[in-house]
């Protein structure tokens, strides 16, 4: 085995390290010269919110340019979803967004249902809308303890995880697993709702609110928190739109875009429910608005609870070229068994031609182009994904403002970078 | 405040660049505009602020790959399909005041990809351009930032193209070392 060389040189030194050649023309040229610092803030830095890498140029503590460095949680999704079939590409959607894998099943799934024209029977719609109100819950429930953490609240945290491990419980109960659940599936989901279920998430929804009303008592009026969030990070509305964000960071700016109002998709238009907006556009409205979406969440589940106990009927397609057969034919019809079987090593042609289709995730607009051969295989797959557009922006909403309120920038426009990377 | 009357966006684009729309095509209730990769950021700009198109917001960027033989004379495909070129990039664009979706297509030849950048028309295709470029080697004219964005600054190749095996790094052992040490010239701690 060969021994890597040290470096011998100084110029050596410095092809290693990336030379400041390299970044002429993306920092300021007071950087080049040494008048400013260049500062570097990850990729392991806790308030990065997982592997991501800045660049801050700053002057004394101000931000003068901020340079965002991505891919270190690449994991090749794309690329290895064109070599499954569809049914058994949903897996690995989970492992994008990794704190709301059921609104990446749903954004696949939805976009495969598309290009398939597969309904999907309203039992199974309504499951998928309280699965993914439960998966925005938990994900702005993580958001909230790390944001809050990041801003000094230490508490906050373990409020918010006590609730959300009461929503992965439900959906182990679901799927078998907390996270990684695989639950939301192309043509309905993966079984229908086990006994148990509906008793605990009732007593969820009896318990929840006010669990949300003790968080805000702990933030909302809280002077320290309000100095630092409000009129930090703004984001003007023309800035957001031109730089494609979505979700809570866009309505932040108070532009009313929900694509569950606005295009609405597994029956959304039939709740009722409304989408708060903020006013400022700083890290404080976009507090305001997730915990706003906490109380939206929970009149959609309610209402969402109440039809799962009078709608009865098939959970996923009965279409069975695309979705299997009951476990409980299996021993009876021929079919069943030939179409099982077929499933699981074939899949199903999708046809030679291109989608894309969009859901509201917790973070915002994920979209899914499915490009399919007219074989059992996609030829090609891409995640516009939340989190990739936002720390796209990130330079923009941080340039002038501090160091420390960068902190509170990344944690409000909530990042994933499993999501970013894919 | 009055909203003005909404445009059939692939009259109005017909209209202008004449010629330069090679193919419409519709599909599960989307359109789908291809138009020549020169002219392609004019016309997203053109689509942008259209009174009557206003798509003002770019949602996604996405390139395919129709390597080996779906694409020139060798497609056999569907008459209603049009892929002169190996490489497509597609930008779905997002009309909020008239709520619907466009899709604009442009083709890149396989000896040498090239399109105008959009990221004179929207920031927003910074970075979704700069994963295609890394990606799938398209390369942007005038795009400000040409570094690549996910995978590391000495990687060899671009992964999502078709012909690139889907498979894993290789191992680098006594005697392949060197081999594999050409292409990564930063990697050798």
């Amino acid at each position: 085995m060969a021994v890597a060389e040290q470096p011998q040189s100084i110029e050596e030194q410095r092809r290693w390290e990336g030379s400041l050649d390299q970044l002429r023309g993306l920092v300021s040229e007071r950087a080049i010269t040494g008048e400013t610092m260049l500062l570097n803030m990850g990729p392991h830095h806790p308030s990065t919110h997982g592997v991501l890498r800045l660049l801050l140029e700053l002057d004394g503590e101000q931000i003068i340019s901020c340079l965002p460095d991505i891919g270190f949680l690449h994991t090749g999704i794309e690329k290895s979803v064109e070599d499954k079939s569809y049914e058994k590409a949903v897996p690995l959607t989970d492992r994008m967004d990794y704190l709301s894998p059921m609104s990446n099943n749903m954004a696949f799934s939805a976009a495969v249902e598309k290009l398939l024209e597969l309904d999907v029977p309203e039992r199974g719609q309504i499951i998928r809308v309280v699965c993914l109100e439960l998966a925005r819950c938990a994900s702005h429930l993580v958001w909230l303890g790390t944001h809050a953490i990041d801003m000094g609240a230490m508490s906050v945290l373990l409020y918010a995880f006590r609730e959300r491990e009461r929503i992965l419980g439900m959906f182990e109960m679901l799927s078998g697993q907390r996270m990684m659940s695989s639950y939301i599936r192309p043509g309905g989901v993966w079984r229908d709702v086990p006994d148990d279920f509906l008793p605990t998430i009732k007593q969820f929804l009896l318990d929840f609110p006010a669990k949300v009303d003790d968080y805000e008592a702990l933030l909302t009026k809280n002077p320290i928190w309000k100095d630092r969030a409000q009129g930090v990070g703004v984001i003007e509305p023309d800035v957001a739109l031109a730089y494609g964000m979505t979700g809570p960071a866009l309505r932040g700016s108070g532009v009313n875009w929900d694509l569950r109002k606005a295009q609405p998709y597994s029956g959304y238009e039939t709740y009722d429910f409304n989408v708060p907006l903020g006013e400022h556009g700083d890290v404080y409205d976009r507090y305001l608005i997730r915990i706003h979406e906490f109380r939206e969440s929970m009149k959609i589940l309610n209402q969402a609870v109440a039809r799962l106990e009078t709608v009865q009927g098939p959970y996923r397609s009965e279409n069975n070229k695309y979705c299997p057969p009951l476990r409980s034919e299996l021993g009876q019809s021929m079919e069943a068994v030939i179409h099982h079987f077929k499933l699981w090593t074939y899949g199903y042609d999708a046809p030679d031609d291109e989608i894309y289709n969009a859901i509201e995730s917790p973070r915002g607009e994920i979209g899914c182009y499915i490009h399919g051969t007219g074989a059992n295989k996609p030829r090609r797959v891409h995640f516009k994904t939340p989190s990739f557009i936002h720390i796209s922006a990130l330079p923009v909403v941080a340039k002038g403002y501090l160091l420390a309120d960068m902190v509170a920038i990344i944690g409000s426009v909530d990042i994933v970078l499993g999501d970013c990377d894919r | 405040m009055e909203i003005p009357a909404t445009r059939d966006p692939v009259g109005a684009v017909r209209e202008v660049f004449g010629d330069a729309v090679l193919h419409v095509k519709e599909f599960r209730g989307e359109t789908t505009i291809v138009i020549e990769a020169l002219r392609a950021a004019e016309a997203l700009d053109f689509l942008r602020v259209t009174s009557g198109l206003v798509y003002n917001m770019l949602s996604d960027v996405s390139a395919v790959d129709y390597y080996p033989n779906d694409y020139g004379a060798s497609f056999d495909g569907d008459e209603s399909d049009f892929r002169p070129e190996r490489f497509a990039v597609s930008y779905h664009i997002l009309s909020m005041l008239y709520n619907r979706r466009l899709r604009v297509k442009a083709f890149a030849a396989e000896d040498d990809p090239r399109l105008p950048t959009a990221t004179v028309v929207w920031p927003a295709a910074n970075w979704l351009e700069r994963e295609i470029a890394d990606m799938m080697g398209i390369v942007f004219e005038g795009h400000p930032d040409q570094r690549r964005l996910l995978m590391p600054d000495d990687w060899y190749g671009h992964p999502h193209r078709r012909d690139y095996p889907l498979g894993k790094e290789t191992v680098a052992f006594s005697f392949n070392v060197d081999e594999i040490h050409e292409h990564k010239p930063f990697a050798r701690d």
